[in-house]
Parts: structure tokens; C-alpha cells; sequence
């Protein structure tokens, strides 16, 4: 019971932060609504017995995706003004669309029953029972190509990410790492074979 | 226990705000992004709803890619995005149109 109202009490809050979210004059407080939303649904998440994606959600998320998100944010000197345009042009076709969307969903999921009958396991978890160990197992043993796919996913991302904002100014003193690490001792210094002088 | 139908519903009004965010904010990229985002999570909780309901974990592996493939769509795209004010001092999608399809 008290599962179902805090449910209910988050959900609320998950609405009313994504209404925030799509709604907020300033960029930066969209993207802090966004974390508020991300917070609320890892409170569901565990609600619904996914404790590791909730707490994954709270880290990578909340803590990584977020701040980036707020460093471009807060990079960019955008006119905000000049982007609202037209924002109560659109706002009851907006609205409209929702409402569409939520009436199919509210058809599909009530009016046509979808004939699923719940397991009986997912009531009573037996003693120790460890969301995080089952899900690992799952990963490594049924999913594990799509996991390395997944992690080569990543690598591409950050290779792409960096190869796109890098760039080099004229003008700037840098470090040719390769080429310091190449160098060998006969290049920089010369050992010259010659006689003694004689005294003067 | 929680109603499959109702996490579906909260699942379903937290996509078409999102659709919604995407008609009224149509000029900012950035909110663009979010918005998507914002989809992305309301597409999480219709397999965390089903994975609960039928007691299959397999839901929240796909969860969990998804979460992987959502984090470097944003961080690509925010780098695009990045690259884009460089160039233009602008993110107006209405300022994007060097290709005039």
C-alpha cells in the first residue's frame, strides 16, 4: 500500500518536473528540471524493483550526462528570447498532440485489455535475492556480445566526441608528444673526435 | 504491487510532454536534445513496467542499453552542438539551413 502512494506521490512529481522541463524560460533551469525528473524516476525505478538501473540512473545520469548538459549550457551565450518565438504559436498544438498521445495510450492500455498475467515471482523475491547479481550474470553469460557491443559503443562516443570539440588555435605552443618521445641521443648531441691542442 | 497500466500511463504522459516539448520549443536545439532525452526515459519505464510485470529481467538489460546508447547520443550531440555555436554563434534551428533541402 504505501509502495502504491509513494508511487503515485513521485509520479506526480516526475510530471510536474518533465512540464518543467519542456516549459522553463531559462536553459539552465530546463536542465535542472531534467535532473529533478531523472531523480524522481530512479525513485520509481526502485519502487519497481530495479535498484541497480536506479542507482545507475542517479550516477552516470544525475552525475556525468547532467553536468556535461549544464557545462554546454552554461558555455553557450544563447538569446533565449529570440528561440521563444512563436512558443504560444505552438503551445495548444502542443497540448493538443499530448492529449492525442495519452488517449491512444490510455486505449490501448485500458480499453484493450493487454491479456498479461503477472508472474507470481515478481511478488516474493526469495531471501538474498540481489537485483544487481542477477542482472550481472544475465550480462555476462546471455547478453555478453551486446554488452561488448555496448562498451565499443562508448569508446566510438568519446572518440567522436573529442575528434569533433578539439581544435587548434594559430599561434599556440604545444608539445609534440611523439615526436619528444623519438628522439634519440645521436640527434641532439655530436661527440667530436679530435686531438689535443698544444700548450701555447 | 504497482498496476502495470498505471506505470504505462505515467510512462505514456511523460512521452507525449516530451512530444509536446518537441512542438513548442522547435527554434532551440539544445531543448531539442532534452526533449528526447525525455522520451528516452519515458521508453526505460516501459520496460522496467514489463520486466516487474512479468517478473523477466531481460527488460532491464535492454534498460541498460539503452542508458549506454542514450549517453553517447547526448555526448555526440552535444559536442555537434558545441561545434555548431563555434561556427555560427547560434543554435536557431532556423539558422541551419546551409543545405536548403
Amino acid at each position: 500500500m504505501i509502495v502504491n502512494v509513494l508511487f503515485y506521490i513521485f509520479g506526480a512529481m516526475l510530471v510536474a518536473s518533465a512540464l518543467g522541463v519542456i516549459t522553463a524560460r531559462n536553459p539552465v533551469h530546463c536542465a535542472l528540471y531534467l535532473v529533478v525528473a531523472f531523480l524522481n524516476s530512479a525513485v520509481l525505478w526502485l519502487l519497481l524493483g530495479a535498484e541497480f538501473l536506479a542507482l545507475t540512473l542517479v550516477v552516470v545520469y544525475v552525475g556525468a550526462v547532467m553536468v556535461l548538459w549544464l557545462f554546454v549550457v552554461m558555455m553557450m551565450d544563447v538569446d533565449v528570447e529570440k528561440l521563444r518565438q512563436g512558443f504560444t504559436r505552438y503551445a495548444p498544438l502542443g497540448a493538443l498532440l499530448a492529449l492525442v498521445v495519452v488517449a491512444q495510450i490510455a486505449v490501448v492500455v485500458w480499453v484493450r485489455n493487454l491479456g498479461l498475467t503477472a508472474a507470481p515471482a515478481s511478488a516474493a523475491r526469495p531471501e538474498g535475492y540481489s537485483n544487481t547479481a542477477e542482472l550481472g550474470h544475465l550480462l555476462y553469460t546471455e547478453y555478453l556480445y551486446p554488452f561488448e557491443v555496448a562498451a565499443v559503443i562508448l569508446l566510438v562516443a568519446i572518440v567522436a566526441a573529442i575528434t569533433l570539440t578539439m581544435r587548434r588555435r594559430p599561434g599556440q605552443k604545444l608539445q609534440d608528444i611523439g615526436r619528444q618521445v623519438a628522439v634519440r641521443a645521436r640527434d641532439r648531441i655530436r661527440v667530436v673526435k679530435m686531438d689535443a691542442e698544444g700548450r701555447q | 504491487m504497482i498496476p502495470l497500466s498505471h506505470v504505462l500511463l505515467l510512462s505514456g504522459i511523460l512521452f507525449s510532454l516530451s512530444v509536446a516539448g518537441i512542438f513548442i520549443n522547435r527554434k532551440n536545439v539544445l531543448l531539442l536534445l532534452m526533449c528526447i532525452e525525455l522520451m528516452l526515459l519515458a521508453v526505460n519505464f516501459n520496460f522496467i513496467a514489463f520486466a516487474h510485470h512479468l517478473g523477466d529481467l531481460s527488460g532491464q538489460v535492454f534498460v541498460f542499453f539503452i542508458l549506454t546508447v542514450a549517453a553517447a547520443e547526448s555526448a555526440i550531440g552535444l559536442a555537434i552542438l558545441v561545434v555548431l555555436f563555434r561556427q555560427r554563434r547560434s543554435i536557431n534551428v532556423e539558422d541551419l539551413d546551409a543545405m536548403r533541402g
